[in-house]
């Protein structure tokens, strides 16, 4: 693994990390440029320019009584800047987050390699099992937590409490643990997708070939099997970080009012405290920085795995 | 003591025989090939010996050792697969290395072989590539060289050079070849490749729909098939349906107007079955009577197709500068009868 990014030998190593060939896309080659009109003036009006608008607007001001003034100052920015309320809602935000994807790591990596050695009709049914609720409403999915464990009427507390097991509710809901735990369901299916895909483009018989050179199962896994997957796995976790930090649904239904995170609270400033230039601030920021995330990691999975997976 | 010992090795997937009452054994440093057609059950057989695959049936020792009771990771046998099944992440010499790493082979040592192994296979220079971006051929090298420097008993191959193009298939059928002759590794190369079995092997063990229909070496299964399956599936043959007159003394080979003395062994209704370059063109007067319906050049030799009165033979001759016949010519086909063999007719057509 490590020499993946050692400098290769004086010998005749004669293929460079693939040349930049930019001989397509020119102007000369004919390209009919205009018949992707349609979907970037589709583009510019769904997208950009609401995204203009509302990067102008977070330059905006507001009062209780005046409501939005059109001037172009930074006091929401300062504001965001300075108080530590916002600091927190944002390391909140990507705490969760992080740990959201961890666990889908942890538990949808293991699911996708057992989900990808079962047998035919299994196969089949797991798949179903796990793909499923992809096509059931995430509130839906999320409500589901809050029928469980939601204070003392919840199904599972009810249940335990009355065996005796717990004397109270498990604290779930208003936690960043419940946050987490129901993300982290939610998100599983993007993840066991990822590494899915990524197994398929593994040899069947590389296992058969590190056993016959003498490998054990538990050296098969971490020296085979795992660097093969990984790019499904970094991937799945840029899907998966990058809707978790952004995910409205669940943190609002679970989180609620008490634990707020970026998204929930830039809806709270637009609808409730009506300070839209305040929310639209919070908004942008979410996106540049989950932008610079993003595109950050990417870049870097891409550098590392360039020279081993084309 | 034989080396490798199949014993009535068979494999059933469900319903489905894959592998049935296999028999086989093999020598020490030997050369043996498992060949036929695409699914008659030879990749089934290289697994089971390897351990992928456990058995129904049957057992196989390796030196006297039940091979059932060693788990495919101790066995330590080399293995090339039809994928090559290189890891991907690692360089060339990464995958050599890598059977030496489990074996705790130290550093310098293992730095030592792994550089040796890949200069046998010429790959000396190539040792920092990873595999994709390598070609076919250098793949191929680096997956016998990752098989071949765990110094395995047993070397298996499974169609290693299917995958390869023509030219670069027969330089690797020469390498292969010497390099399993230096280290006197016992081999066995599965192929449905009749051409690659023959110039490589020291036997040939011939296999249809699971079963084995002959093993023998590269000339015996050649110059007398056991069926009509080897005769077919080892080149070109001439069948000609005969009978054995045992009327006369001694008895005659009667193939409509043709007659030949028969050997001894047979009777009633036979097959006669003669290869196409062991026919030759004879005098007025003796062979079968034929007439050239098609005769086509391919350099070093000529093809003829002839009709004869019993059914359609095909005849090659060496380009050896002699007047050949021409189309439509009349002509007589013969033969030495050693290089005639003969089946009782309707034992597995
Ligand atoms: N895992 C399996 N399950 C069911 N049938 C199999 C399996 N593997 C092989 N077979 C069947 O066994 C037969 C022999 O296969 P194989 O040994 O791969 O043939 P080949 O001679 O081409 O290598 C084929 O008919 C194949 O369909
Ligand atoms: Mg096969």
């Amino acid at each position: 693994m490590t020499a993946a990014s050692s400098a290769p030998q004086p010998a005749p190593v004669t293929a460079a990390p693939a040349a930049p060939a930019p001989a397509a896309g020119g102007a000369g080659t004919g390209t009919p440029w205009p018949l992707v009109l349609p979907a970037l003036m589709l583009f510019v009006a769904v997208v950009l320019i609401p995204l203009a608008m509302t990067v102008l607007l977070s330059f905006n001001d507001w009062g209780q009584y005046k409501g939005i003034e059109q001037v172009f100052i930074l006091k929401n920015w300062r504001e965001i800047w300075e108080d530590d309320y916002f600091l927190e809602m944002f390391l909140r935000t990507f705490r969760i987050a992080v740990l959201a994807t961890l666990i889908t790591a942890l538990l949808g990596a293991p699911e996708a390699y057992i989900l990808n050695r079962m047998q035919g009709r299994w196969k089949g049914f797991f798949l179903l099992v796990i793909l499923g609720p992809l096509l059931i409403s995430v509130v839906a999915r999320t409500l589901g937590w809050a029928l469980l464990f939601g204070g003392a009427n919840g199904v599972v507390n009810k249940a335990l409490m009355s065996l005796g097991v717990i004397g109270a509710p498990i604290p779930f809901m208003f936690t960043e643990t419940g946050v987490v735990v129901a993300l982290a369901h939610v998100m599983m299916p993007f993840m066991v997708l990822s590494v899915w895909a990524a197994l398929q483009r593994v040899d069947p018989q590389i296992e058969n070939a590190a056993m016959s050179l003498g490998a054990g199962h538990a050296t098969i896994l971490r020296r085979i099997v795992l660097p093969q997957i990984m790019p499904g796995i970094l991937s799945g976790a840029i899907i998966v970080f990058s809707l978790s930090a952004s995910a409205f649904a669940t943190p609002s239904i679970i989180g609620g009012r008490r634990l707020k995170v970026a998204a929930t609270l830039a809806y709270d400033e637009f609808l409730n405290t009506l300070n839209w230039p305040l929310g639209a601030a919070v908004a942008v920021l979410l996106l540049v920085a989950l932008v610079l995330i993003v595109v950050g990691s990417n870049a870097l999975i891409e550098r590392r795995y360039a020279e081993v997976f084309r | 003591m034989a080396f490798l010992e199949l014993d009535g090795v068979t494999k059933r997937f469900g319903p489905h025989v894959a592998v049935e009452q296999l028999d086989l054994t093999v020598a020490k440093g030997e050369f043996v090939s498992l060949l036929g057609p695409s699914g008659c059950g030879k990749t089934t057989t290289l697994q089971m010996i390897a351990g992928f695959l456990d058995l129904t049936g049957g057992a196989i020792r390796l030196e006297g050792r039940n091979l059932a009771e060693i788990h495919p990771s101790r066995r330590g046998l080399g293995i090339v697969f039809q994928s090559y099944a290189l890891f991907p992440h690692m360089t060339a010499a990464e995958n050599v290395a890598f059977g030496l790493e489990m074996r705790r082979v130290p550093a310098a040592e293992r730095a030592e072989r792994v550089e040796a192994a890949l200069a046998m296979v010429g790959l000396a220079g190539f040792a920092d590539r990873y595999p994709r971006r390598m070609s076919g051929g250098q793949q191929q090298r680096v997956a016998l060289a990752r098989a071949l420097v765990i110094r395995p008993s047993l070397l298996l191959l499974d169609e290693p050079l299917s995958n390869l193009d023509a030219k670069l298939r027969e330089e690797m059928q020469i390498e292969l070849r010497q390099i399993q002759r230096n280290l006197g590794t016992t081999t066995i190369l599965v192929t449905h490749d009749q051409v690659e079995a023959m110039s490589l092997s020291d036997r040939i063990v011939v296999m249809n729909t699971g079963r084995v229909e002959q093993i023998g070496t590269p000339q015996e299964t050649y110059e007398r098939p056991a069926s009509a399956f080897v005769a077919n599936f080892l080149g070109k043959t001439n069948e000609f349906a005969g009978t054995i007159e045992a009327g006369t003394q001694p008895a005659r080979i009667v193939a409509g107007s043709w007659s030949a003395p028969a050997p001894a062994g047979f009777s009633g209704p036979v097959t006669v079955s003669v290869r196409p370059e062991k026919i030759g063109f004879a005098g007025a007067g003796q062979g079968l009577a034929a007439r050239v319906a098609i005769r086509i050049f391919q350099g070093n030799h000529w093809l003829f197709q002839c009709e004869t009165e019993c059914g359609p033979a095909i005849v090659i001759r060496q380009n050896d500068g002699m007047a050949q016949p021409a189309e439509g010519e009349a002509v007589r086909l013969a033969w030495r009868p050693e290089d005639m063999s003969l089946r009782a007719a309707g034992v597995r057509p």
